[in-house]
């Protein structure tokens, strides 16, 4: 999963602290593992280094904390792109998807096509799956339904996830 | 599959209700010949209005289905019969076995209301039973087979006439997952040999697996996720 | 396995050949028949409803072979009547080689009739009646079977009936196996030709039957309501029969639709499966009917029994039938398909199709009553009515009844909800199929409607062919008229019937006439006086007239009722000589046997006698005029019964069989029907009871039936807990709401047509609303009486295994 990315999207909703920013990620998405604040500096550094992300403005007192960040034109494009770019399919998705899915409804974008997209490159990974199936050896047959019945979980999921998109919308928006 | 294979069967903009309920909104799909479609999407959206549509077993409010050109739509019962007889194979989900009936007079229907003669069509039937490994089976009656020996029944019966188009709504929904795969294995395997192409409705991805496309059916309208990418 | 086919090989020509449906030649039909037929055997389920279809077809066709049997049968038993009918003739003077003298005693026991025939031989080769080998000699008699078993078994009777039997009558002189009949010898008989007295007619042979009574138009209209009537319900039961397990022939074609069968095809198929059903059951209703044949000696209706040879259906009849009930079993099939087009979907969903319309259910009816609207008033005194047309308006009305019955209950069951488990059941359940319903009591509320319409229509006839007797039974119950040759019998008669068990009170009076004293001076004797003689006790003299003072020496003049001329005032007067050897025939015989009517003999009104009649004339007590002057007398004896004795009046039969020839017991009654109307009434009931009992076995069958289509979801209602009561309970509401809503419609129906007939024979309208109650109640006991005896079935359906069937 990207941090750097999820940084970018939550900042798309408007101009943040470091501080504010490590909160708000913890909130919707580190709910098995909080982001260290280091984590947060070392990223938006480099997110400033790289165009995606200026300084919006510095609060009094002083501190590396204290610095408000905002996101450059550059930064909403790169979000854009790696909400489109659909997920090598694998196993243990559910996270990055997920962080994918909010951001993009918290940013307007549609959600659905982010889903319809994943599900589409994961149906291409099982029908790639099913044919090595279809003419391989019993091991390889064991060992592609193995992943196979992975993605299935996954698109499962992602079916499940866009029949909820309203009602997910509502609650991260609220 | 050729991509640009003109399409085998064409449906636009069909709708279609049931009193107020809308089942279709504008659905279009493409199934070109030899080729393997799946059709996804929720409970209750639409999937087998679209599939029953497509092979005339019901009548849309408004759109065309155009059948290599000639549109579906228009044709009187007895076209649409014997299109279904000729063009045309079904698999559902159970219940389309006549119970009546042994499985291999089952699958010898199809031939014998074309006009074969009996013998030759049931010695048909006796071949494809074969070939979807339920041969043991020919003389017992539906009621009297598992789910998944019906079910390969019902797929010997639709591929017997060497259909151009096999629609399949949700063969598989009351199989177990290795049942499951037989089945559709045999389906898009024999599908293939013939050149039939498959409309398949379906809830599990590993069966949607064994499609060339998908479909994905939301609210009446349809989505070809080929395009969205 | 045909080949594969290229993707792109397929030219719109040849696609075009390929949907060419190919031509229904003869080996097309050949295959959906047979293909149909397969269906209707196949597996026990396909065993079971074809062989419950064909005990339905078989049941309707055997009664209609009956029905139509029943003509031949009347004609027979015509031509039995009448030729057994003694031929007697007044011009046959003198005894011939051939002729016999014949005199009835019929007599009557335990409410069942006997008819006897005395007979005596007059010359060396008497004729004999049919059926009988040999005639009896004197005090001998032959018996018909029936009656040598009773007399077997009666005691009574048999003293009644003393002759010695020596031998049988044969079917060919009796009506039915059950008719009680006897030819006797007896020495007794003297031609009535002979002077004075002369017991017996003479009789040349049989065979020459008076011609029956004459009925009219009104007589036409019940005959044929009463076969409408009867016949409809078979007709339906017949048509609903075939549609036995409809809805699985429905899902059936559907599968087949799919797989590209068209219309014309499913037709075909489903044809061929009604039509082995209704080949069996013809088969089958024929063996029923020769067997019920054979049986028929072994019953009888209502006094109705028949012979398995008399019961001859004609065979025009008979190849119509043969052929008017496959046909007709196979156009229902076609018609019910038309109405539920079998769509291939139906396999997959089962929907709720569009609503009926109510238009043409009504079309029915109202031509009916249009072909009845030209014929009212027409039905009336000697007029003609076209029967054929009374028929056909009829079954219109009645079958619009049935028409209307589906729409009714969709329009009605449609709007149900709510209630209990059993109710919600039962109701949803006739919503999905209220046409099975509708079905299923249509053989009830046609037969109930026409029940109510020839109901009313006989109630309303009654009076031209039942006609009062103004007898007066509280007085007496029996009358014994007995042909005597001295007036002093009667005293004697009186005197043994009073001793007679049972007997509690005997009137007893002797009846002949007078003339003027100068008769015999008379040129022309149709100028002599009829001047009417009874000679009788006080006590008897009172039940004849208002009579205040009377001793053993009294007389009385009592004057005629109405206009009777006034022979009794000119020379019955106090103090004129009257004759009592009045002149019979041409001319005055023998001396004159003057008496006097006794000075001061007052005038006093008569009086209904108990058995409705009013005698007139010169009335005596015995001691006034001695009875055994009295020429050709007869003796007139009423009697009151003993309340508390059993059998009382056949032991005054018995009494009075002992009075000799010519002696008749009656048992009065206030009414007198004609005979014929009688037995079409009886007829009508024999009927309605067959048709009753076909109405409920047709009704369990299909009940059956229905229970059987949904042995599935019973079985998942039971497993998930619902109770059987609750089950059983929504049975009993499926059944009963659309019996109500049926017999609703069959009072409705039911009058109308009965106001169309009563219209036809020009009387008012009226109803007896008891009796139509009674009607629909019949009908609806028929329903629950089958609902309850299917209910041990759906018992042993509920066992949870029935979940598992394809
Ligand atoms: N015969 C019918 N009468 C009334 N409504 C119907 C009928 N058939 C379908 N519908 C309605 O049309 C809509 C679409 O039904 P359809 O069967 O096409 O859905 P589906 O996608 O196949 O669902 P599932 O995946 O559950 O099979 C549903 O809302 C359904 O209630
Ligand atoms: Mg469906």
């Amino acid at each position: 999963m990207s941090i750097g990315h999820t940084l970018l999207g939550l900042l798309e909703s408007g101009p943040r602290h470091g501080y504010d920013l490590k909160r708000a990620f913890d909130e919707r998405f580190g709910h098995d593992r909080p982001l260290a604040y280091g984590q947060v500096y070392s990223t938006m550094a480099r997110l400033l280094k790289n165009g995606l992300v200026e300084v919006d403005g510095i609060e009094p007192g002083g501190g590396p904390e204290r610095k408000r960040y905002a996101i450059t034109d550059a930064g909403i494009t790169d979000v854009d792109a790696w909400l489109r770019q659909p997920e090598k399919p694998e196993p243990y998705l559910q996270t990055t998807l997920y962080t994918k899915v909010v951001l993009a409804l918290l940013t307007g974008r549609p959600a659905a096509d982010l889903l319809d997209t994943q599900r589409a490159e994961h149906l291409r990974l099982m029908r790639e799956l099913t044919r090595r199936k279809k003419s391989g050896d019993l091991a390889d047959q064991l060992i592609c339904d193995h992943a196979l019945f992975h993605l299935e979980a996954d698109l499962r999921w992602l079916e499940l996830t866009a029949a909820r998109l309203d009602q997910l919308a509502k609650a991260v928006t609220s | 599959m050729t991509a640009a294979a003109e399409p085998l069967l064409q449906a636009t903009a069909l709708r279609k209700s049931y009193g107020r309920t809308p089942a279709l909104d504008g659905a279009d799909l493409t199934v070109r010949a030899g080729e393997v479609v799946a059709v996804m999407g929720p409970s209750g959206s639409g999937k087998s209005t679209l599939l029953h549509c497509l092979a005339g077993i019901v009548q849309a409010d408004s759109g065309r289905v155009c059948y290599r050109g000639r549109d579906l739509t228009a044709m009187s019962d007895a076209e649409r019969s014997a299109l279904r007889r000729t063009d045309f194979g079904f698999v559902f989900q159970f219940g389309q076995l006549v119970p009546e009936l042994t499985c291999l007079e089952n699958v010898a229907m199809p031939a014998r209301l074309a006009g074969t003669r009996r013998r030759a069509a049931e010695a048909q039937a006796a071949e494809w039973l074969a070939r979807l490994e339920v041969g043991e089976i020919a003389g017992k009656r539906p009621g009297e087979v598992s789910g998944g020996q019906g079910q390969r029944v019902a797929v010997a019966r639709a591929l017997v006439g060497s259909p151009r188009v096999v629609f399949a709504d949700e063969p598989t929904g009351a199989l177990d997952s290795l049942n499951g795969e037989r089945v559709m294995r045999l389906l898009t395997d024999a599908a293939h040999d013939t050149g039939a192409a498959v409309v398949l409705v379906t809830h599990e991805p590993r069966v949607a697996a064994y499609s060339d496309r998908e479909i994905v059916v939301r609210d009446g309208k349809s989505r070809d996720l080929e395009q969205v990418s | 396995m045909s080949a594969p086919h290229e993707p792109f090989a397929g030219s719109d020509t040849t696609s075009g050949a390929r949907d060419r449906e190919p031509q229904p030649d003869l080996r097309t039909w050949a295959r959906d028949l047979a293909l149909g037929a397969r269906f209707a055997v196949s597996g026990r389920e396909g065993w079971t409803r074809t062989a419950l279809t064909a005990v339905g077809v078989a049941m309707g066709v055997a009664l209609l072979l009956l029905a139509a049997a029943a003509p031949a049968m009347l004609h027979t038993r015509d031509r039995k009547e009448t030729d057994r009918t003694p031929s007697v003739t007044a011009t046959l003077q003198h005894p011939t080689p051939g002729s016999l003298l014949v005199a009835d005693a019929n007599t009557e026991y335990h409410g069942r009739d006997i008819t006897g025939v005395l007979l005596r031989p007059e010359g060396p080769a008497p004729e004999r009646p049919p059926g009988v080998e040999q005639l009896p000699g004197p005090g001998r008699m032959v018996v018909s079977p029936a009656l040598r078993k009773l007399l077997a078994a009666s005691p009574l009777l048999r003293e009644r009936i003393p002759y010695r039997i020596t031998g049988t009558i044969e079917p060919a002189g009796l009506l039915g196996p059950a008719e009680l009949y006897f030819y006797a010898g007896d020495s007794r008989l003297t031609a009535g030709d002979a002077d004075n007295g002369g017991n017996a007619d003479r009789a040349t042979g049989f065979g020459r039957g008076s011609s029956p009574e004459v009925l009219g138009p009104v007589f036409d209209l019940l005959l044929v309501m009463v076969l409408v009537v009867l016949l409809l319900p078979v007709a339906i039961f017949v048509g609903t029969a075939v549609r036995l397990g409809g809805e699985r022939r429905d899902r059936r074609l559907a599968a087949l639709r799919l797989v590209g069968a068209d219309i014309r095809t499913t037709r075909r198929i489903a044809a061929g499966e009604a039509l082995l059903g209704a080949l069996l059951g013809l088969a089958l209703g024929s063996l029923f009917f020769l067997v019920g044949r054979h049986l028929a000696p072994h019953v009888t209706i209502r006094d109705i029994s028949a012979y398995p040879s008399d019961l001859r259906p004609g065979t025009g009849l008979a190849v119509l039938i043969a052929v008017a009930v496959p046909a007709a079993s196979v156009a229902v099939t076609l018609l019910s398909l038309r109405g539920t087009v079998v769509e291939p979907l139906g396999v997959v969903r089962q929907g709720v199709g569009r609503p009926r319309r109510l238009w043409w259910r009504l079309l029915l009816p109202a031509v009916g009553l249009a072909l009845l609207a030209p014929l009212f008033g027409k039905a009336q005194g000697t007029g003609h009515i076209n029967q054929y047309q009374v028929a056909a308006g009829a079954v219109l009305m009645l079958f619009g009844v049935t028409a209307v019955l589906p729409w009714i209950v969709e329009a009605v069951v449609g709007r149900l909800r709510g209630g209990p488990v059993a109710w919600q059941l039962a109701t949803r359940r006739l919503q999905l199929s209220s046409n099975a319903a509708a079905r299923m009591v249509s053989g009830v509320t046609v037969a109930v409607a026409g029940a109510i319409a020839l109901q009313m229509l006989f109630q309303s006839v009654n009076g031209e062919f039942v006609t009062s007797t103004g007898a007066d039974v509280s007085r007496a119950q029996v009358h014994v008229s007995t042909r005597i040759t001295d007036g002093a019998q009667t005293a004697a008669d009186v005197r043994r019937l009073k001793a007679t068990r049972g007997a509690a009170e005997v009137f007893g009076y002797t009846q002949s006439e007078a003339t003027q004293g100068g008769a015999s001076k008379l040129k022309d004797t149709a100028d002599a006086a009829y001047l009417p003689v009874v000679v009788g006790d006080c006590a008897t003299l009172r039940q004849l007239a208002r009579i205040t003072r009377c001793t053993p020496t009294s007389t009385f003049v009592v004057p005629p009722p109405g206009d009777f001329g006034d022979d009794l005032a000119r020379y019955a007067r106090p103090g004129m000589r009257i004759d009592l050897n009045p002149p019979e025939g041409s001319g005055y015989t023998g001396t004159p046997r003057l008496w006097t009517v006794p000075a001061g003999t007052p005038t006093v009104a008569g009086r209904t006698d108990p058995a409705g009649d009013k005698e007139w004339g010169i009335f005596a007590a015995p001691q006034a005029l001695d009875a055994a002057r009295l020429r050709a007398p007869n003796a007139q004896i009423m009697v009151a019964l003993a309340p508390k004795q059993p059998d009382a009046i056949e032991y005054v039969r018995n009494t009075a069989a002992g009075f000799g020839i010519g002696t008749y017991v009656y048992e009065l009654s206030n009414t007198h029907a004609k005979s014929q109307y009688t037995q079409l009434r009886r007829g009508l009931f024999a009927g309605a009871t067959l048709t009753m009992a076909l109405i409920g076995a047709s009704l369990l069958v299909t009940m059956l039936e229905q229970l059987r289509e949904r042995r599935k979801l019973l079985a998942v209602l039971v497993a998930f807990g619902t109770k059987r009561s609750a089950l059983a309970w929504s049975v009993l509401w499926q059944t009963a709401v659309p019996v109500v809503l049926g017999l609703l419609l069959a009072v409705g129906g039911g009058t109308a047509l009965g106001a169309a007939l009563l219209a036809m024979v020009g009387h008012p309208f009226r109803t007896d609303w008891p009796e139509v109650g009674l009607l629909s109640l019949v009908g609806a006991g028929v329903v629950f009486a089958v609902t309850l005896v299917s209910l041990p079935p759906l018992w042993r359906m509920m066992r949870p295994d029935g979940l598992r069937t394809e």
